[in-house]
């Protein structure tokens, strides 16, 4: 047999470990201009919780992005509906809530999550057969057709639930903060962050450590060729697009409850947040998207205490300034 | 022999143009077969047809005994046909071993196979977790053919395997298609490379402007040089 002669060592791509250092040197910078220290570990810890909200609602746009290549600018609309859905096991069980026990609270906001993410992921189903199916690989018609279907669920909530805010209020349990010296940590914010890291480290784990991860990632790359070796992707479109919903939906209860109110435009104030995260990371990137929801929750919190008018535009201002030094995003994953 | 793979009057368009123009063929079970052609030809939309990924607009593609052309890629894949494409389209976001596991669809890799695989294309034990993406062009392509055979296959489509790769990896590929026939695997192989082509094929087609223009044993080809210089502009001389 014919031995053909081998490097010693393969060059190794090197770990582009700087994205991920980049909330951490933004927040280190950020010490001095804050001042005070007490202020500086409050503003980071909100920007972190966040962050992990951002992160679960846009986690499954990156996937629906970078698997699919659909511009699904309908997301807003499974946050929003995720939102409502949970009122209607909240409100009805508000004595549960109110209550002091923090495990009766969970009793209820376990289902109300449940349920959000179940209507949401069901919704997903729908719109990816009758909206998506029709416009695969067409991004102005996706544009049409999601931004159509946005519209449409925002009427569809006025409709039911009327044109008024819904006030949602957070439980009991949950309200307050933890007070570490000069330090308070609201409670909640540290609910976030606990699932949003079990939200990023689940995603993680599946791509990383199942044949169905294996698929999503692998499909992100080359679909044609997933195809090829006997896999039906559109299976698994609809699986990542129904999960990727049931996310937004979990990101939606998550964000009412921080916001505490219910409105039916909340899912298209979201959208343009979610969509400057997904392209900040990398079109396809759980990692990036990670990263890029932390940056983008760290410039308005910091922005937000710092220099309030530039609020409404720092998420703008950092997407640009990412872009221009990564035109990709900070993790490039597709070819797109 | 009896035929494996059958295409009878194939057309098949991409978008506005009509790329093939009615091809015929047959290839024999548990034959190489050699489809050769000038650049444009139609070669590789031959092979992307057959699998479904630019379906035929008209004509008829039987796999043993079973109609094939309008079914999805994945259904013909899993009739039994490994596709090897031109670009390789290895994952390079995985590792190898990630690759193969993909590749293996109806259960966990046979340990025996692979060695048979490590066998023939060393680099890829060598290189088992790591990324497919920092291979180099000829251990992607080992790669490529590795996730075609790490199953029995009825088919193998290998489109241009040894484009562009050192002659030590064209000698390996070369000796891993031989060992295939022994096997009894069924191949039908595009290439350029008239003198890899002489040395694996049983059966030759040429194409010229998306038609079969010629059709014979490999030998007969390789022995006439007026006909090489005729079908492909190009004897077997002139490639030395």
């Amino acid at each position: 047999m014919t031995e053909v002669a081998l490097p010693e060592a393969l060059p190794q791509p090197k770990r582009d470990l700087l994205p991920v250092l980049l909330p951490v040197m933004l927040a280190l910078a950020m010490l001095p201009l804050i001042g005070s220290s007490s202020s500086w570990v409050t503003l980071t810890a909100a920007s972190f919780a966040m962050g992990m909200m951002i992160f679960i609602m846009a986690s499954g746009l990156t996937l629906v992005f970078g698997l699919m290549d659909v511009l699904n600018f309908g997301h807003g609309a499974f946050i929003a509906v995720g939102a409502y859905i949970a009122t209607l096991v909240l409100l009805p069980l508000a004595s549960w809530v109110q209550a002091d026990s923090l495990l009766t609270n969970l009793a209820v906001l376990l289902p109300a999550a449940l349920a959000a993410m179940a209507v949401s992921g069901a919704l997903g189903l729908v719109v990816e057969r009758v909206l998506i199916l029709p416009v695969y690989g067409q991004h102005l018609k996706q544009i049409l057709m999601t931004t159509g279907g946005l519209i449409v669920a925002e009427q569809t909530l006025y409709a039911l639930w009327g044109p008024q805010i819904i006030p949602l209020p957070l439980p009991s349990a949950l309200r307050g903060s933890f007070i570490l010296g000069d330090v308070a940590i609201s409670k909640y914010r540290v609910l976030a962050m606990l699932v949003g890291l079990t939200v990023f480290a689940g995603i993680q784990l599946v791509l990383n450590r199942t044949k169905i991860g294996l698929l999503i990632r692998a499909g992100v790359e080359n679909r044609e060729m997933v195809e090829a070796l006997g896999y039906r992707i559109r299976r698994l479109f609809l699986g990542v697009f129904m999960t990727g919903s049931a996310l937004a939906g979990l990101g939606g209860i998550m964000w009412a409850l921080y916001r505490e109110q219910v409105h039916a435009s909340m899912g298209d104030e979201l959208t343009v947040l979610v969509f400057i995260v997904v392209i900040i990371g990398g079109l396809g990137s759980i990692g990036g998207c990670f990263i890029g929801a932390l940056l983008v929750a760290m410039v308005a919190n910091y922005g937000g205490f710092l220099v309030p008018k530039l609020a409404l535009v720092s998420n703008i201002l950092l997407m640009v300034a990412i872009l221009m030094w990564r035109p990709r995003g900070l993790y490039a994953v597709t070819s797109r | 022999m009896s035929e494996l793979l059958t295409l009878s009057g194939v057309h098949t368009h991409i978008g506005r143009y009509h790329i093939l123009h009615g091809v015929d063929f047959s290839v024999a079970e548990g034959r190489t077969t050699m489809l050769l052609g000038r650049n444009g030809a139609g070669k590789t939309t031959t092979l992307r047809t057959i699998m479904g990924l630019w379906p035929a607009s008209s004509g008829e593609i039987t796999l043993a005994g079973q109609r094939i052309e309008h079914r999805a890629t994945p259904d013909i894949s899993r009739l039994g046909v490994g596709y090897v494409p031109e670009s390789m389209a290895v994952f390079s976001d995985l590792t190898v071993k990630e690759n193969l596991i993909l590749a293996a669809r109806d259960g966990p890799l046979d340990d025996s196979r692979l060695e048979w695989i490590f066998g023939f294309f060393p680099a890829l034990k060598r290189f088992w977790l790591s990324r497919a993406g920092s291979l180099s062009g000829g251990q992607k392509q080992m790669l490529s053919i590795a996730r075609a055979v790490v199953e029995p296959r009825k088919l193998l489509l290998i489109d241009e395997p040894t484009k562009g790769l050192a002659p030590a990896i064209i000698v390996a590929l070369i000796e891993c298609f031989a060992e295939l026939k022994r096997r009894g695997a069924t191949i039908l192989l595009v290439e350029q490379n008239f003198h890899v082509a002489r040395e694996i094929g049983d059966a030759v087609l040429v194409m010229d402007n998306g038609r079969i223009v010629h059709r014979g044993a490999m030998a007969d080809l390789a022995a006439d040089v007026p006909l090489q210089e005729k079908l492909l502009g190009l004897s077997l001389e002139a490639h030395q």
